[in-house]
């Protein structure tokens, strides 16, 4: 297969969709990123430094998170299954951290009335780590964690 | 253009309805270096919403830490049979893909 090939294709098609963006002027040059994505939070290196980028105290644990469908050993770490229910009256968001990896944020949800607090995703671990699982609720953060340990990481090349 | 995302959604009998998205994307994580020692750009999904009848039940930002052919499961009220959901993801270079599933 020439996987070459597809990857210039799909660059390609991905500059000229932004090329012609840019040129109806529905987005300014240099603001091609996606306008409501949290770059501070994404680049935070710790719990504080990323809950005070959502604009958060310091959050207080909370035995009402729990996790589901998370290995307390993950063989790949490229690939964690990370479930995570929150029982708090209100929950608004539901962010996952991994501790060790260069940024600790990993996906942020928010979650609408009528949206149940509770979902599972995949994440990436470079190796063992504790995993957070932070929610906003009623407008406080709380926090719980669990260790996952990686037999084998992530972010290898 | 993107590959299309694998969607499954079904509501049970207390009217919650499940939702499981598979997505096809490379996300690479800027971190990695290729065979000759350069730094492989960034390339993942950052804004990924979900939504039901014209409202909003689910959205989320992703950072490159989210694996590789992201998956996704939630759970939401006030669907019925027969009514769609439609997932639309945005990666940082601007691409972006929706696709639409029928609930069961």
């Amino acid at each position: 297969m020439d996987a070459g090939r597809r990857d210039v294709l799909k660059a390609g098609s991905g500059v000229s969709l932004l090329a012609l963006l840019a040129a109806a002027g529905w987005l300014k040059p240099g603001e091609a990123q996606a306008a409501d994505w949290n770059k501070a939070a994404f680049e935070a290196k710790s719990m504080e430094e990323t809950v005070k980028a959502f604009g958060g105290g310091t959050p207080a644990t909370s035995k009402d998170i729990t996790f589901f469908s998370t290995p307390d050993i993950a063989e790949n770490g490229a690939v964690v299954p990370i479930g995570v229910a929150s029982a708090l009256p209100k929950t608004e968001q539901i962010a996952i951290l991994v501790e060790k990896n260069p940024n600790m944020l990993a996906a942020t949800f928010d979650i609408p009335a009528g949206t149940e607090p509770s979902l599972t995703t995949r994440v990436k671990m470079g190796q063992s780590s504790n995993v957070y699982a932070l929610v906003k609720a009623d407008g406080k953060y709380y926090v719980a964690s669990k260790e996952v340990k990686v037999t084998l990481g992530g972010c290898g090349g | 253009m993107a590959d299309p995302m694998r969607i499954r959604a079904n509501v049970d009998a207390s009217g919650v309805t499940e939702v499981k998205v598979l997505m096809n994307h490379e996300m690479e994580t800027g971190q990695r270096k290729d065979a000759s020692g350069k730094t492989i750009p960034a390339w993942f999904i950052q804004n990924v919403t979900a939504t039901h009848g014209g409202r909003t039940v689910l959205s989320a930002q992703w950072g490159p830490a989210v694996s590789k052919n992201p998956f996704l499961s939630f759970k939401f009220k006030g669907a019925q049979k027969g009514d769609k959901v439609q997932v639309t993801w945005v990666d940082n270079r601007g691409d972006k893909r929706t696709d639409e599933a029928t609930i069961a």
